[in-house]
């Protein structure tokens, strides 16, 4: 009887034991898109964070981007799919009103400590009093200029414009033409379709004293004196100065790369590219101020989320994944290795990343950039293309064709929120 | 024993009773059946379901919920869709009749030569072998300005204005539309010579030894007997360029429809509408037009044909 009792209560004790252990080792989802530098990026970091805390695994589930949106689409809804998803801004509000992602709890992000850390794009990521997810990967823009074009025009290679009218005299002295007016090269790209858009509306339009929506994001504001000034300045680089052609070489930064631009406005994301030029230097500097020292930028950012999938124990390692993925140690390793800027105030403005030639200029915009919300982002970029395209093309006058992008895309966020 | 005998003996009286012909049409229907319900889920019911979701607001991400014809009435005040009309319009009419007036023409003289005829009809084949994407980013290039681009660099050496071609709204349509009927000419002429191969010659030399002009034997003999190849290439050929995507997304890709919409077909509006718009209903109600379309154009051109 003693020795019977004794194993039963060994084989309890046991199967006690391993439960235990089953309930320590916690796994949990992770997806992204495919992007090669971001895989690594994040096998890296999941390494990191395992070997930090035993007894939780991450699956690292990618997805081309193409797909990437209807596979969460039909994962979550489904009760499958991931714990943790990365996930463009822009998407915020469509995930919210579908129910993917649920608040991030404030025991472990604390508001206070969210606003005081991290840039104040992380704004855009307040819902109803709530924030959902945490930027992890930034994109800012900045001026991109050719020395060696510089250097033939005359300018001194290190010193690229600082205002808007430096830009504009800098850009008269590199452009080239043949005998018969045709751009050789240009003095500034024009090419709204890369990254002019988000410079006229975020910047230009800024610093000539406007907005481009109220601040509810719900109604549009650029059809204004300021818009019509920040539509003429740059519609006439092309139409009085002649500084630029839109439609040169197809693409701005295709232009760039064959030394055939002088100076180009592009995002963080074209470091990739533009690191392969080999035929000459090229430098980046802050996007140029007003004149009257006024700067904007755009940022645009991929950020972390948990999907309102986890509870419980998992619900648990997603928020300390979570946590280490938004640390500035995570974002650091991201910067490294995928170039993407972090959204940490203490992970970007190290003495080493401020200095650095070609980061340094994205980070500092980090201060002054702009996050805008867009509920259907390529319908409301082509409203800025036909706009564009309208004073171009048909030579419309820049006040009619603004009032009728705004009428165009006013109606685009109205079908929005009143959904 | 007795039970199970009348029972094998019930079934195979009603096979035994059936005529030889309706046990054949029995066989036949039996093998239909896979066929059958293969195109019918994989044909009607998605076109089915398109019908289903044009009459709600199904965005990819909510439940969708009914609303009747409302995405049809914001499609007829829509500008831009009546803008996407015309323009698909616009490659039937112009892109139609123009590849086949050419292609017909190739053919035609193709037919009479004998030197080095496999040599040259391979030449005009070729490009229909070629990728609609690869092809399109090359004519891009062709297009582009000074520069790089080749055809305004020939034009400027000459002493000629460059063009803007796909930066122009009156040219762009017409710039996209020249490599699609380019692209689809090798097989035209490819079916048109086995048209015209497929004549007999018994009609010619009655013609010839009546002393009939060419032009005449062309009007009287040649256009008629190739009546069945046009039908078919008309058909073949307008349901094309109303589905025309491939040229136009990868030539406008930076701008796509080009500036101000200019070569945007209903085909790509579909596409934006529902991949980059999410707007499923919409883009739903979108395509159930395309399809009365393309029934009506397939519909009316069987029967003016025929009837002709």
């Amino acid at each position: 009887m003693r020795g019977f009792r004794g194993l039963v209560l060994g084989v309890l004790m046991s199967v006690g034991a391993i439960a235990g252990a089953r309930a320590q080792a916690v796994e949990i989802e992770y997806w992204q898109y495919v992007f090669d530098a971001r895989i690594k990026a994040m096998n890296e970091l999941i390494k990191r964070f395992e070997a930090a805390n035993p007894g939780i695994k991450v699956k690292h589930t990618t997805f081309p981007y193409a797909d990437y949106q209807t596979k969460i689409a039909a994962a979550v809804p489904a009760g499958q799919g991931p714990d943790v998803v990365q996930l463009y801004y822009g998407w915020l509000d469509n995930f919210v009103g579908a129910k993917f992602i649920q608040p991030l709890p404030r025991d472990a992000f604390p508001h206070d400590v969210i606003e005081k850390e991290f840039y104040p794009i992380v704004q855009t990521m307040k819902r109803d009093g709530e924030y959902y997810g945490l930027p992890t990967a930034v994109r800012t823009l900045a001026l991109f200029y050719n020395k060696k074009l510089f250097q033939e025009a005359g300018l001194d290679p290190n010193k690229p414009p600082q205002t808007l009218d430096e830009y504009l005299e800098a850009a008269k002295k590199t452009v080239k033409r043949d005998a018969a007016g045709n751009m050789l090269s240009a003095g500034a790209v024009i090419d709204m379709p890369g990254q002019d858009l988000h410079w006229w509306r975020e910047v230009l339009l800024r610093q000539m004293g406007g907005k481009p929506y109220s601040d509810d994001n719900k109604t549009v504001a650029y059809d204004s004196e300021a818009g019509a000034k920040a539509l003429n300045w740059y519609a006439d680089l092309q139409r009085v100065h002649k500084v630029g052609q839109a439609g040169f070489m197809d693409e701005g930064q295709a232009a760039f790369r064959a030394g055939r631009a002088a100076m180009t406005v592009d995002g963080s994301f074209r470091l990739g590219a533009f690191g392969g030029i080999k035929n000459f230097e090229w430098g980046v500097a802050e996007l140029p101020a007003s004149a009257d020292g006024k700067r904007s930028n755009f940022a645009s950012y991929w950020v972390n989320a948990i999907t309102a999938k986890p509870t419980g124990a998992k619900l648990e390692a997603a928020k300390k994944f979570m946590a280490f993925t938004t640390s500035p140690e995570a974002m650091q390793v991201w910067l490294d290795m995928v170039g993407e800027l972090p959204a940490r105030k203490a992970a970007a403005e190290t003495e080493k990343n401020l200095a650095h030639p070609i980061y340094g200029p994205f980070l500092k915009a980090l201060n002054y950039s702009q996050a805008t919300v867009f509920v259907d982002e390529l319908a409301q970029r082509q409203v800025g293309l036909d706009m564009a395209n309208r004073v171009f093309i048909q030579n419309q006058d820049a006040k009619a064709s603004l009032a009728e992008a705004a009428k165009a895309e006013q109606a685009i966020l109205d079908r929005f929120y009143k959904k | 024993m007795t039970a199970n005998t009348e029972v094998a003996r019930s079934s195979g009286r009603l096979w035994q009773g059936l005529t030889l012909q309706q046990k054949q049409v029995v066989w036949a229907w039996g093998f239909l059946a896979v066929p059958i319900l293969f195109y019918g889920l994989i044909r009607f019911y998605p076109t089915v379901e398109a019908f289903v979701i044009s009459t709600t607001n199904w965005n990819l991400m909510n439940s969708p919920s009914f609303v009747g014809l409302a995405n049809f009435k914001r499609l007829m005040a829509d500008p831009v869709f009546w803008q996407v009309f015309r323009n698909t319009f616009l490659y039937l009419i112009i892109g139609t009749p123009l590849s086949l007036v050419l292609a017909f023409t190739i053919a035609y003289h193709l037919d009479r030569v004998r030197f080095m005829h496999g040599f040259i009809r391979a030449l005009y084949f070729l490009p229909f072998l070629t990728t609609a994407t690869a092809m399109a980013w090359v004519w891009r290039w062709f297009y582009q300005p000074v520069p790089i681009g080749l055809i305004n660099d020939v034009i400027s050496s000459l002493g000629f204005s460059q063009q803007p071609f796909l930066r122009s709204t009156t040219q762009a349509l017409p710039a996209v539309l020249a490599p699609a009927i380019w692209a689809g000419l090798g097989f035209q002429v490819v079916i048109f010579l086995a048209g015209l191969r497929a004549i007999p010659t018994t009609y010619y030399e009655a013609a010839r030894i009546d002393g009939v002009s060419d032009f005449a034997i062309l009007r009287k003999i040649t256009l008629p007997l190739l009546k069945p190849t046009i039908i078919f290439l008309v058909v073949f050929s307008s349901i094309g360029f109303l589905r025309i995507f491939d040229q136009v997304y990868n030539m406008t890709s930076g701008d796509p429809g080009g500036p101000l919409n200019a070569t945007k077909p209903l085909v790509l509006m579909i596409y934006q509408t529902a991949f980059s718009s999410f707007d499923m209903g919409y883009a739903a109600a979108q395509t159930v037009v395309l399809f009365l379309v393309l029934l009506c154009v397939s519909l009316l051109q069987l029967r003016l044909l025929r009837d002709r």
